[in-house]
This record gives C-alpha cells, structure tokens and sequence, in this order.
C-alpha cells in the first residue's frame, strides 16, 4: 500500500476536509499512478473549481481487497501532470476536471469535451479513400436515449469508433451546491431513472453518513430487496432486447413482459415502478408487511421460473449463440486497465462488486456471490445477468422470508456536518455508483459529485468495437446498457 | 425448436384485456390527485413540501398543476385535513395546459382529433419518440407499451425508426439545450400534418429542472403540443389511455 495514503474511509464514511492528505499537482499524480499500479481503482476524481481560476482536486481510490476508501486532495493549482498516460482509467476524469474547472491535466492525450457538444472536425478520423465514416445519433432508430457515435470503417470492419455524449446534460451537479434541499432527493432519483433505488440509496448514506444517523434493520432491508429488484428487472429487461436486436423474437417477447413484472413488484412496494419516493435519507417511506411480503414472494416464485426459461432458451439455438459468442470482446486486462466496472466487467473475469467488497447496510448480513465469467464477449455480459438475476432473487427470496424488525425511519434531528467529506458506494445493475460530498462550513454542499458506473464503462463500448463489425453495435451496445443522462447528468 | 415451443405455452397469453376491462394496478399506487377544496384550511404546508411549486393556493381553494406534479405525494403526506389525496385513478392528460390543474372538479376525457385527422391517422399512427434530457424513465414505459403485454400495435400505433416515416413526435425530457436543435430538425423532417405529444412533467413544465439554464423547461417552449401526458414517469396506462383517447377509441361511458 502507497505509504502516503494516510486517511482511510469505509463505504458510507466521512472525514473532516482537513483530514485528508493534501499534495502538490506532480505529487498527486504519482500517489494516483503508483496506487493503480498497485491494483487500486479510481472510483472518484473532480475539482472544487475557484471562483476566478484553477481550483483544488479531489480523489477517491478504492482498495477492493480490503474494502477501504482513500481520499486525496490537492493545492490549489491550475494544471498538473496528466494521470491518463499511465492510468488509462483516469482519461474521463481528466476530461471531465477540464471541462468544469479549466485545470490543465498536461500530457493527456484526448483532452476533448465530455458533455459540451463536439464540433464536428473534432473527431478522430481516418485519412484514406478506403475509408467510410458513419455518423448516428443523437436521436436513434429505438426508444433510447440521445448520444452520438462516429465510425472509421473499411467496409463492415469497425478501425475506430468515438462517443460523443452530453446531449442529457441537465446541469445537475450545479443545481446540488448549495442544498440539500426539497429538490435534492428528487434529483438523485432522477439522475438515471433506471437506477432511482441505486442513486437515492448512494446519496441517503452520504447524508446519514454526515448527519452520525444509522438507518433500521428493517429499512435496510427494505432497500436491499428493492435494489436487487431494480437489478432483476433491468437486466431481465436487456437479456430481452438483446434477444430483438438479433431477431430472436420469443426470448423478446417473454422478457419484455418479465420486465414489466419486476418493475410491477416495485410498484406493490412503493407505487412507482422506478421505485420512486421509497429510499429517503434515514429509512424508507413504505413498509412490507407480512401480506405484502408474501403476495411478492409468490410473484417472484412464477418470475424466476418465467425468467430462467426465458433465458435458457435462447442458448440452444446456434443462431443466437454465432451472434452473442466472440463478438464485442473486452479482455481482462483491458477492463481492468480503463477501470470497468459492473456486470460488464465481471463478464471479463473481473472481481468487482461493492455488495461483497464493500458491503453497507443488508448486504452485511446476507451476501451475494459475485459472478464473473471469463470471455469477455456479449455472450459473457448476457449470460453474467442471467446469474445475477438468480442470485439476487435467492436474496430477496431470503431477505422476504425473515425481514428484520425495527421502525423504518431513524429521523433523529443532527446536523449534516460541516466542512466535511463524505464518500458512499451501491453496487447499482450497472455497477458501482459513487457519491461524494464536500461541506461547507454550514453543512451545505460545497460541492457533490456523481459518478454513475456508466462513466466507468462508456469507454469499454469503444473498445469492444474495435476491428469489429458496424452491423454488431447495436448488439454491443446493448450487452453494456449504459446510461446516457447518468453519463451526461 | 420443441423448447420454444413449450415455453411458447408455459409463458402463457399475456396481452391485457383494456379498454374492454380496466388494468389491475398496485394499491400503493399513486395516481391522479383527488382534492377536496372543502377540507382545505389554507395552512399551506402542503405548499412548502412541494418541490416543484405545483400547488397553489386560489380564493376557491388549492389546486394542483399536474404538468409540474412529480407525485411524490409528499402534499399528501403532510396535510392535517386529508383535502389531497393520491386516488388510484390512472386515466390523465390534456389537450392543454389548463386542463391539466386539478381543483376536485371531475375530468374532462381529451378531447379526440377533429374527424379529418381522425381519418388519417385512426387506424394506423406512427410516432418517433425523442429522449431530450429525459431520465430513461418515461422512455422505458413508452417503450414498453410495445411488449406483449401491451401490444400497442394491435391499436395501429408503433413507433417509426426515422422520423420521415412518421405521423408525429413523442418527446420526453424536459428539452437540454444540447438537445434543442436535434428535436427541432426531428420535428422538421415529420411530414404534415403531424402530432407532437409531451410526456412526463420533465416535458410538461421542465419538471424539477424547470429553471436550468442548461434546459429549456419542457416541450411547449419549442413545439407546439397536441398531448399532455402528466406524471414521474406517467404509467403505461395512463400513456395508453391518453393515446386511445386522443383516436377516439375509448368506448365512452354513460352513453
């Protein structure tokens, strides 16, 4: 371990700002180079930008091993030498640090914008009569969100694909300095509507973090089951369109229902099917009683039979399987490389998963094994949500039968500290979500970052591409599902 | 083959019978606001739990502007006269903006297009949907009127992949700037005469990023709308009814 990481946080902790080590621009990038070459993992870094020029920064490295957190922060500077060259897991953070605080990480090799448009000549492009480039989005064929994509392909063959994101871009994190306030929750929920549970848990630890308050057993519970139930009905929801975008139609239709099933378990919970307005800093709003509980452990009874057929049948027919097999290939030492995350990652054979690393609240108690496959193609990203699917419905299954028993609401009145830095992960369907916060002297915040896992992961979709083939991306992109306006916030 | 064949029968027939029978929802479900301005002692603190100012305070009592409503049912929560209660009614949305603010009187169903739009587009109406600055949320229950369950295009609605095949927009989001000017060109390269349907108070009012200035704070500021589809997300029904309503194909009750 860096000897130079002095301050260690566990998941859903705080610190006082001063506390954390503080380090020259050159110094900083070396402890963060040196510790990814260590096996740490970036899972947070961004500027508290001044209000004239340059501003100070902010990371967060994460020890999988020993589940400990490790903030760092920097002087006040207006540019540093650039991590990415020797950490490729940084590149997006780098991008991200410019683009909102103007600090110049020097020596990074892409230093374009992250959610301002991209003029058009700005990317990368191929010089040759051979070659074609294709231009989509940002408003696709689907149902989907708004992103771009731009390919140099020699016929069918995929040289180099680019992301250009920022088209979902709400200006979220501007809105948060200063609160919390009565928008506040309503924002994480709306971060990446697909993951309300995930964010609106990630920000109630970094609140209840702040304010010294531990939530219930009971509503710890509550939000684990609905966290695994965001997970079932998204990835069940993906083995489906995955099925559709290669034309194999009854694995389609029968997961789109199922989908349709998860989400309506949410909805007995709470009466959204996003799972809106349960997760409240402190606890939960809504209760499962005994009757609730038992009506849902007979819905996810007929779910899992439904869902496993389902899944299963679509690896008998060699169609699907010349499809998924060997297409959109991202090898482990990759993944680990640009800092993947999720089930994506684990399908490269990368153990990551903050319910087992880095447990909080029910995931203490009752563990999920993580799953992680070795081939690294779409047929490993399909299949490791097909077993996640099991697991967390052998989780709920077990949290449903024997729900601990407490009051549901810990809203003791305390203070949110001030001057203070707090850090909170949620392993989310996507992966690991990451809050941070930092105070004022008041309590408020002085600034509050998000990192969805989409983040992470945009720029595993960009390699898996590589010498593949154009007419295998809507396949690619939709084994990794990964969310546009939690990217874009 | 045999397989699928079995699965075909074990996953059953799934489509739901409405509008001939109404959907089953969930208890806890919160569904259009039913007020009771009677009840209500004006001590306004359902006001100051609101988070997206949708309710205000009239000299004939409150109402609630379901173009900002997210239905966190917070209101609910705290009013000490239960004059606002979250009913399980799912049936909302408006031709326009003002009937979208509820003040306990009954709804008006929307009205249907006019006789010559129901002619084009009665029996077969395609939509491009375009996500600008939505949460992933309205998409996903737009999308999923398309899956078995739904089957919307037994009504004769689909969604076109490009929007020169199509009959109208559906926009979600509360429009991002960086989304303005491909929501214009999409709007553009619809053929006339066309449709544009907003859904979910991000595309009403801007929803709770009304006031961004990265956003424009709801589809009306940019496209004229023919639909209001309120809700955080609305539901797939209440998404269905109004479409089926909007074709006239809604069998009236009373006559």
């Amino acid at each position: 371990m860096n000897k130079r990481l002095t301050v260690s946080l566990k998941n859903g902790d705080f610190c006082g700002i001063r506390e954390i080590p503080s380090f020259s621009g050159e110094e900083l990038s070396s402890v963060i180079s040196q510790s990814a070459g260590e096996g740490m993992r970036i899972v947070s870094f961004f500027a508290v930008p001044l209000p004239k020029d340059g501003g100070k920064l902010f990371a967060v490295l994460a020890d999988d091993t020993h589940g400990v957190l490790y903030p760092l922060a920097s002087a006040e500077l207006k540019s540093y030498p650039s991590v990415t060259p020797s950490c490729p897991q940084a590149h997006l953070f780098e991008r991200e640090i410019f683009e909102q605080s103007g600090i110049i990480p020097e020596g990074h090799p892409w230093l374009k914008p992250v959610r301002k448009l991209m003029k058009n000549d700005s990317f990368y492009h191929i010089d040759s009569d051979e070659i074609h480039e294709v231009a989509v989005g940002p408003v696709h064929a689907g149902v989907i969100e708004p992103g771009h994509f731009r390919f140099q392909c020699s016929g069918e063959r995929v040289f180099h694909m680019e992301i250009a994101l920022g088209y979902q871009h709400r200006g979220i994190e501007n809105a948060l300095s200063g609160t919390p306030g009565l928008k506040t929750i309503h924002y994480m929920e709306t971060l990446a509507g697909d993951t309300t549970i995930g964010h609106s848990t990630a920000y109630s630890m970094i609140i209840e973090a702040l304010r010294g308050i531990t939530p219930y057993p009971r509503a710890e519970a509550i939000r684990a089951i609905a966290l695994e139930m965001e997970r079932i009905a998204n990835h069940i929801g993906d083995l489906g369109a995955l099925a559709g975008d290669i034309g194999y139609l009854p694995s389609k239709s029968f997961c789109g229902r199922l989908r349709g099933d998860a989400l309506n378990m949410t909805a007995e919970i709470c009466g959204n099917r996003f799972g809106r307005n349960l997760v409240r800093p402190g606890g939960v709003r809504y209760d499962l009683d005994r009757p609730l509980s038992e009506k849902l452990l007979a819905k996810i009874k007929d779910f899992r039979n439904d869902a496993v057929q389902a899944a299963e049948i679509m690896w008998d027919v060699p169609s699907v399987l010349e499809r998924f097999e060997d297409t959109g290939i991202v090898s482990k030492e990759t993944a680990a490389r640009i800092g993947m995350v999720g089930p994506s990652a684990r399908a490269s054979g990368l153990k990551r998963d903050v319910r087992s690393q880095f447990p909080t609240g029910a995931y203490r108690f009752n563990h999920v094994p993580i799953v992680t496959y070795e081939s690294g193609d779409v047929f490993a990203r399909a299949l490791t949500r097909e077993m996640e699917i099991n697991r967390s419905i052998k989780f709920i299954q077990d949290l449903l039968k024997n729900p601990p028993t407490s009051p549901l609401m810990n809203d003791k009145a305390k203070n949110i500290a001030g001057d203070s830095f707090a850090a909170a992960m949620v392993e989310g369907w996507r992966g690991e979500i990451c809050h941070t916060a930092i105070t004022d002297k008041n309590g408020g915040f002085a600034r509050y970052k998000v990192t969805d896992p989409s983040f992470h992961n945009w720029f595993g979709l960009a390699c898996c591409m590589k010498n593949g083939a154009i007419s295998d991306f809507p396949v690619c992109n939709k084994s990794f599902s990964l969310s546009y306006c939690g990217h874009d916030l | 083959m045999f397989k699928s064949l079995r699965a075909r029968i074990d996953q059953k027939y799934r489509t739901i019978p409405f509008p001939i029978s109404d959907p089953v929802l969930p208890e806890r479900y919160t569904g259009r606001p039913a007020l009771s301005p009677e009840k209500c002692d004006r001590c306004s603190e359902c006001v100051s739990v609101c988070p997206t100012g949708a309710i205000a305070l009239r000299k004939k009592g409150i109402t609630i502007d379901t173009a900002r409503c997210i239905f966190c049912a917070e209101c609910a929560e705290i009013c000490p006269k239960d004059a606002i209660v979250f009913s399980r009614e799912f049936r909302m949305g408006a031709n326009e903006k003002a009937g979208l603010i509820e003040n306990g009187a009954e709804r008006k169903p929307i009205s249907a297009l006019n006789k010559k739009m129901l002619r084009t587009f009665g029996r077969s109406l395609k939509f491009r949907v375009v996500s600008a600055g939505g949460c992933n949320a309205c998409e996903a229950d737009i999308n999923v009127l398309g899956t078995i369950g739904f089957d919307l295009d037994r009504f004769g609605i689909s969604y076109a992949a490009s929007p020169r095949h199509a009959d109208g927009l559906i926009v979600t989001g509360p429009i991002s700037m960086n989304m303005k000017e491909a929501v214009l060109k999409t709007y553009e390269a619809v053929p006339e005469p066309k449709i544009v349907i907003a859904v979910g108070a991000c595309a009403l009012s801007g929803g709770i990023y009304a006031g961004h200035a990265e956003t424009c704070g709801g589809v009306d500021a940019i496209l004229p709308v023919d639909l209001y589809i309120p809700g955080c997300p609305p539901h797939p029904m209440t998404i269905l009814n109004a479409l089926l309503e909007l074709l006239d194909r809604i069998p009236r009750r009373n006559g």
